[in-house]
């Protein structure tokens, strides 16, 4: 009787560790690497008249161009989001949360990725007073004045959502927060390439976004090491 | 035989009228929804709490029908029959962003704030004072315009601004707050003398894309969430959600509020008040003294 309960609470242990395990799964050794292109014409990239915030025209010493599609030779993509879809069953809320900065009159990183619930904050480097809006449509829109020398703003986003950012007092300041269900996610460089890792060997589906073209959608196996997924957007120009 | 004729008369009219009235049904039965003017809300039903007064959107529906649909539209959305001869844009109630609100930016407003809007009306727009409805009317149309968004049953409003009492007017607090006017770059977008006619003002869009004005110190015309002290002190700590005009809750002290409370009314020069008054007999005395407003003022913006 004894020897059976023991034996019973024996099992219930192992069954309960054996189910943490799925619970947690170790973080995997796959990735999957990729180049983001374009083909077609894309809209041109204008050089910003920041005349209007002398503070912040002086911080660049040629003009910035704007950034809705940054292109590169090889017709590469930057700032395109390329993140697991279906099939991630190891996303984990990060301790760390990510940084947004307001510098140079200017969003930095232009397109800033995060997980759904993640701590964000934002900071106002600059001179001037900037007010930041996203305008969530899914989540809730809000509106804050940042003067100069304030505190970062703490804040976070509860549901998925490309969210568009921008501030009123300085129209040319536009920028995204990406908010993804999954921790696996990337951004493409200047050279459009990228590489998520971490993946366990599986199945999955990854979405690359780009703010002004949308999303595309690929099928990808990872083994244990590295697979391939590019992706090539329909460039128009307008 | 008059009794007759009277009740051939009679029948006769009924007929028509019934008649009429059957055609009606007919028309009204081509559209397919169990509500032949009305779309689907997003949730059955809401209650709404005011001074007692308990609304319940049965009630509110039905006055909706009445007296909303027009502009706000069968659907909610600010895309009624008139809306397209209309600006400022009716708002979209689908969204639950609202400009007047006593709560947080980005956080659902009290049903006080949404019945103090239906019954204050907003000034310079197409919006009227819903004063000739009685509290409960009231009170029932707010409850039906929160069936409109999923999130007044999800979500609770946010934690209402406390606002301190008023601290007195004088010449210091007026200074005050006008530093901060040039300190918080408030003329980037309603100018120097609080014109609307700053830097960034043509460029102004609502959060729906369309083109908006600043709002116009000098012309007199009245502040749209109200036009007490108390209320202008709400307006730019809560911001307008929607629209440009964000929070400064995190960012001004509550005395300093008040500072730039009374500095605002000196730039009221069409609507004549008490900061006005003080303001213009100090500046007789000491007009020369004082730095202009704008990018050329000591303030970092240079």
């Amino acid at each position: 009787m004894r020897m059976k309960f023991v034996a019973a609470l024996g099992l219930t242990v192992a069954m309960g560790s054996a189910l943490m395990v799925f619970a947690t799964p170790p973080a995997g050794s796959g990735s999957i690497t990729g180049k983001v292109t374009y083909t077609g014409t894309p809209m041109k990239m204008k050089p910003i008249d920041m005349s209007k915030e002398p503070s912040c025209a002086k911080q660049h010493a040629t003009p910035v161009d704007t950034e809705n599609v940054a292109t590169g030779p090889g017709n590469t993509l930057q700032w395109v989001v390329v993140y697991i879809s279906a099939g991630d069953e190891g996303t984990t809320t990060p301790s760390q949360g990510v940084r947004y900065d307001q510098k140079g009159c200017q969003y930095l990183p232009h397109v800033l990725p995060m997980l759904a619930g993640q701590q964000l904050q934002i900071y106002n480097d600059d001179q001037t007073s900037h007010n930041i809006h996203p305008l969530a449509k899914v989540n809730q829109e809000w509106n804050k004045s940042q003067p100069p020398g304030s505190p970062p703003i703490d804040t976070k986003w509860d549901k998925p959502e490309f969210i568009s950012v921008k501030c009123n007092i300085h129209p040319w300041m536009h920028g995204y927060f990406v908010v993804l269900k999954t921790s696996h996610y990337a951004v493409t460089g200047a050279d459009g390439t990228f590489t998520i890792t971490g993946l366990p060997a599986g199945k999955y589906t990854v979405t690359a976004w780009q703010e002004q073209y949308g999303t595309k959608t690929q099928d990808v196996t990872v083994g244990g090491g590295a697979a391939t997924a590019n992706f090539v957007f329909t460039a128009t120009p307008y | 035989m008059t009794l007759k004729k009277f009740a051939v008369t009679f029948a006769l009219g009924s007929a028509v009228l019934l008649s009429a009235s059957a055609t009606r049904s007919t028309a009204q039965s081509h559209v397919n929804s169990p509500d032949p003017l009305l779309g689907t809300p997003s949730v059955a039903t809401e209650t709404s709490q005011i001074n007692g007064i308990t609304g319940h959107a049965e009630g509110g529906k039905m006055l909706y029908r009445r007296f909303c649909i027009g502009c706000h539209g069968p659907d909610g959305n600010g895309q009624g029959m008139n809306a397209q001869w209309i600006d400022p844009q009716p708002r979209d109630f689908t969204e639950a962003t609202f400009k007047c609100r006593s709560t947080p930016t980005g956080t659902l407003p009290l049903d006080q704030d949404l019945y103090d809007a239906i019954t204050r009306g907003f000034v310079d727009t197409n919006m009227p004072s819903w004063r000739p409805l009685n509290p409960q009317q009231r009170a029932d149309l707010v409850a039906f315009i929160k069936t409109w968004s999923p999130r007044f049953a999800k979500e609770k409003p946010g934690t209402p601004l406390t606002i301190p009492q008023e601290t007195p007017i004088t010449i210091e607090s007026i200074l005050h707050g006008r530093e901060l006017y040039q300190k918080l770059e408030c003329w980037k977008c309603h100018g120097p003398e609080g014109h609307a006619d700053g830097p960034s003002a043509a460029t102004l869009t609502d959060s729906k894309g369309n083109p908006i004005k600043p709002f116009n110190f000098s012309t007199g015309e009245r502040f749209m969430c109200g036009q007490t002290n108390r209320d202008l002190y709400r307006i730019f700590m809560t911001g307008l959600d929607g629209s440009p005009m964000p929070s400064f809750a995190d960012v001004i002290q509550p005395n300093d509020a008040w500072d730039l409370v009374h500095f605002l009314r000196t730039l009221q020069v069409g609507l004549p008040n008490q900061e006005l008054t003080l303001w213009q007999s100090y500046k007789a005395a000491h007009g020369k003294d004082l730095k202009p407003i704008g990018p050329d003022s000591a303030g970092g913006a240079q």
